[in-house]
Formats: structure tokens, C-alpha cells, sequence
């Protein structure tokens, strides 16, 4: 049953040292406020999952909060690479991290595979591709009916989930609109989830009857944070910040910049501060 | 009408050409994006453009920064979920045409996106391969564009991220794989398509102005050409127009960076 919380007691009640998350999002609705907030609070030694870890991985990755990534796309789209998380992986800074890469199809299948419950995801994939080589969390399974051999992964099973959506009821049940990734699939593969929303409303109103809702028995805690997926983008509401994108290109870069622009704007800030951005769609 | 354009639009145009009317493409982010939708601008207005996000049939006004930038799915006719679009429309075969880019080549147009160096050390961490391993052998067929030079026209792949011919003739059939693979290579030299026996992607058509010295002098292999060597035609104005009017869109509409 969701219960709606400040940003900083929702954390603090389920996201543990050494736990496994995902904080999802593809390119949309990317949830960049609780991943400040678990800065922070300082949480070490975690397992990040993510499709395409972009800026917030890089962020929680410069501020040693993470000991492995498991990702299949690890940049920042268009601009270029995500610094903060070389530099741990080739040099160590400010710990080192270990991978396990996968393919967008392997991940998006695991996810798929964690909501329903099964241990493994089974797909066409990697054929003739290098990733099983060095990943032993590919492996081949033959057809039962067939013989056909298809590649087959773990699927994703995480302690805590967290994305942003546009809106919650009061119930706690939650609307997710435009492009939706693989958020539903990371909060039902989760033991337990963080959803910030842009806001709570009475009633969700006129929708198709096939909306992406999520609903309130499958959501562990609800945090009104208006403008929290930015720099990333929430349909309807506000566009993506693709000139913010570009400039972290240059704050990324090198250590000293990295930790001036985390100690300005995520550790001497809170929640609130993304409020700045939440501007409704014109 | 000569050096009135540069390489990159002339790579970004014939891209554009290659496609048809009726494809249904998958689109990545940068040069593919740009020749994709420039195909739909101009002489294939009814090309059906899907990007991994889940955006099916989207017909952005400006070419997406991201994969998932908002307006793919505010001009697409519907979208699905990440793992739909890898399962049903990708995986269940409904895409004609995949295009891809890459930072390294091979003369069987395997790619890589992963390293250059090792993979346990790698000299430089690339981004990884993202849908590619799968678009690589799920489409109908396979385009790439990239900017033609030594650095990336390469004997050997530092790491098969994604899966062009393999080691040449029927290879992708030992890997269960049934689809035609790469049939275009376009670079801003050149267009280089498959022998059809070895699978060795060899020089089909040069562009305007461009020498086999200056193709053989970027290919970090023996390249070979066809023995019938097409020129590309130059771009024409309203290729030209619409393409620097797309990018010009693209430029206003993200905001430069400092």
C-alpha cells in the first residue's frame, strides 16, 4: 500500500547499503531527484541497473555510491561519454566499478521477465555478437519444440525501484504517459519502489482505458516532487534540457568541476530545488 | 553547382536515397536519424520511422538529441513499451531496414561500439551496443553510415558488437540468422555494398569529385571496387534545402551549448 512521504524518509525506509535498484527511464521521465537525495544520503555499495545510465548514473557512480553497473547502452545520448563513469571503471575514481553489459533487447526482456515472475528472460539475441564472450550471464538455451538455440539472461530482480511519473491519486495509484521504457516492468520486478511524481491529483480524469497505471498496491512510496526528472523530461508537463545535456559534457569531465557543480546543486540543495523546472507544457 | 555542399551532406543524402517509400526503418541517433528523416522529406514522405524508445511512426519536426526525446512520441502515430518494441516489432520481424553506425568497421561490416583495446582494459570505453546486437540481425536488411577513415575502416575489430557478414560468404547463416545483414555501407567517400559470393563489402559508387586514392588511402584494409564503379549524383537544391533546414530546426530548437 503507497504511502506518500517526504523525498528524504522515503529513501531513508527503503533504499539500503548494497542493495540492488534500478532507477529507470528511457531518456523520459528519468528520476534525477531521488537520485540526488540518495547522494545525499550517502548510500554506498550499491548495484545499479539501468538500460542507458546517462547522467545520473554518472553522477552516482563520481560520488562512489556504486560498485557495479549493469547496463546496454552507457553514454550520454548525442553528446558523448559519461566521464564520471570512466573514470571509475579505467582508473579507479573514486572506486572502482565492475560491469556486466548486456544488449537493449537482453535488459528490456529481463525486465519483462522479473514483472512475470520467471527466473530468466529467453530471446533471438546475440548471434553472432562478442557480449556472451565476456558476460557469463549469457548463455544459450535450445528450444524444447524446436531445437532452435535462443540466448537466454537472468531477469531483473531488484531490492528497490525507482521512477518519476506525471501523476498520482490520492489512492497512490500512478499515470504514466508518452515514452514508457521499462518502469512498469522495474516496479513489479522490485521488492520495493520509489515513485516522485509531478504532482497528486483527486482523480486521474479522462484517460484511455489502456493508460499505464500503476497501481497502489504496487507502490512502496509516493513523493510529490514537481520538475524532478530533470534534466530529462516529463510529457505534458516539461521538454527535455538538451543544452543541459551538452554542458555536462564539460562540468563531467574533470573530478574538481564534477564536485563543485554535486556540492552546488545536490548537496547545498533538496528537493525542492527542481520545483524551478516543473513548468506545465505549453 | 561544385563544392557548394560538404562530405557529411553528401554521406547524409545518398543515406537518404538508399531508403524507399514503403520501409519500415529503425533509426539511430545521429547521421541515421538525419538521412531517415530526410528520406521522409523529401522522396519517401510514407516511410514508416521507429526509434528504440518505443516511438512508431514518428515524423519529428527536429532531428531528436536522444533516442527518446519528446518529440518522437508527440509526432508518432502511437508508442509501446521498451519491451514491446524489442519483442513484437523488432524481434518479430516487422522492420524492413536497420541503420547503424559505428566507431569501427570491418570489411564484412561487422561494427564495434563497445572498446578500442581490450575489453577487460580498454584503451577507450564506448557507450556499448545499445539495440544494436539485435537490429544487426532482426531487420530485413542493414544500412550504416559513418565518416570514412583509417581510424574506423579497420582489418581487425577491436570487439564484434553487433554482427554484419562475420567472416564473409553464408557466415550468418551459422549463427541462425536469416536475414540479408548489411547491403550498404555509406560514407562521406562512398557507397560500398556486399560482393554477393564472399559477403566483402567492396566500392559500388564513389561521390562527386572523390578518387579510388583518396578511398583506398581511408580504408584501413585492401578495399576492392566493383568493376563497374557508379557516381553518385551530386545533391540537388531541394535535398540540400530541406536537409540544412532540418539540421538549422535541429540547432534552435536544442539551444547551444556554452
Amino acid at each position: 500500500m503507497a504511502v506518500v512521504q517526504k523525498l528524504a524518509e522515503a529513501i531513508e525506509a527503503n533504499l539500503h547499503d548494497g542493495d540492488t535498484v534500478a532507477m529507470e527511464g528511457f531518456t523520459h521521465l528519468i528520476p534525477f531527484a531521488s537520485g540526488h537525495e540518495i547522494i545525499r544520503q550517502k548510500r554506498k555499495g550499491l548495484t545499479l541497473i539501468r538500460m542507458t545510465p546517462d547522467l545520473i548514473y554518472d553522477q552516482l557512480i563520481g560520488m562512489g555510491a556504486a560498485v557495479k553497473m549493469v547496463f546496454s547502452w552507457g553514454g550520454n545520448p548525442g553528446v558523448g561519454s559519461l566521464h564520471r563513469f570512466r573514470d571509475a571503471y579505467e582508473n579507479g575514481w573514486p572506486n572502482k566499478i565492475e560491469i556486466e553489459e548486456h544488449s537493449h533487447a537482453a535488459m528490456a526482456n529481463a525486465y519483462d521477465a522479473g514483472a512475470a515472475g520467471l527466473p530468466f528472460a529467453m530471446f533471438k539475441g546475440y548471434r553472432g555478437a562478442e557480449l556472451p564472450r565476456v558476460n557469463p550471464n549469457i548463455k544459450e538455451i535450445k528450444c524444447p519444440f524446436t531445437g532452435e538455440l535462443l540466448s537466454a539472461v537472468p531477469a531483473v530482480k531488484l531490492d528497490v525501484a525507482f521512477i518519476h511519473a506525471q501523476k498520482a491519486d490520492r489512492d497512490g495509484n500512478v499515470l504514466l504517459e508518452g515514452i514508457v521504457g521499462v518502469q512498469k516492468e522495474a516496479v513489479l520486478a522490485a521488492k520495493r519502489s520509489v515513485v516522485t511524481v509531478e504532482e497528486i491529483v483527486d482523480d486521474f480524469g479522462p484517460r484511455s482505458p489502456n493508460a499505464v497505471i500503476l497501481p497502489h498496491w504496487t507502490v512502496t512510496s509516493i513523493v510529490k516532487v514537481p520538475g524532478g526528472a530533470h534534466p530529462s523530461y516529463a510529457h505534458g508537463y516539461y521538454t527535455r534540457d538538451n543544452a543541459f545535456y551538452k554542458q555536462w559534457d564539460t562540468i563531467a569531465r574533470d573530478r574538481e568541476s564534477f564536485s563543485a557543480w554535486i556540492d552546488e546543486h545536490v548537496m547545498r540543495k533538496g528537493p525542492d530545488a527542481f520545483a524551478a523546472f516543473a513548468k506545465r507544457a505549453v | 553547382m561544385s563544392a557548394n555542399y560538404s562530405p557529411s551532406e553528401m554521406m547524409t543524402i545518398a543515406a537518404a536515397r538508399a531508403l524507399k517509400n514503403d520501409d519500415v526503418c529503425f533509426v539511430g541517433i545521429g547521421a541515421p536519424s538525419a538521412a531517415c528523416n530526410l528520406a521522409r522529406l523529401t522522396h519517401a514522405q510514407d516511410i514508416v520511422l521507429i526509434y528504440e524508445s518505443g516511438t512508431i511512426d514518428t515524423k519529428p519536426n527536429v532531428l531528436p538529441l536522444s533516442i527518446g526525446d519528446g518529440e518522437l512520441c508527440e509526432t508518432a502515430l502511437f508508442t509501446v513499451s521498451v519491451p514491446e518494441m524489442f519483442r513484437y516489432w523488432l524481434q518479430g520481424g516487422r522492420i524492413t531496414t536497420g541503420f547503424l553506425g559505428g566507431a569501427q568497421i570491418d570489411k564484412f561490416a561487422n561494427l564495434n561500439t563497445t572498446v578500442v583495446g581490450s575489453y577487460e582494459k580498454p584503451k577507450v570505453r564506448l557507450p556499448g551496443g545499445g539495440g544494436a546486437p539485435e537490429i544487426a540481425t532482426s531487420c530485413g536488411q542493414i544500412f550504416i553510415t559513418m565518416n570514412h577513415s583509417k581510424r574506423a575502416f579497420v582489418e581487425k575489430l577491436d570487439f564484434i558488437t553487433s554482427l554484419g557478414h562475420g567472416k564473409g560468404g553464408d557466415d550468418r547463416k551459422k549463427y541462425g540468422v536469416t536475414t540479408a545483414g548489411p547491403t550498404k555501407v555509406i560514407t562521406d567517400l562512398c557507397v560500398l555494398e556486399p560482393d554477393p559470393k564472399t559477403k566483402e563489402m567492396m566500392v559500388a559508387s564513389l561521390h562527386p569529385g572523390v578518387t579510388r586514392e583518396q578511398v583506398i588511402e581511408a580504408t584501413g584494409w585492401a578495399i576492392k571496387f566493383f568493376d563497374k564503379i557508379a557516381e553518385m549524383p551530386p545533391p540537388t537544391d531541394k535535398e540540400l534545402k530541406v536537409l540544412r533546414e532540418l539540421h538549422a530546426r535541429t540547432k534552435a530548437a536544442h539551444g547551444e551549448a556554452a
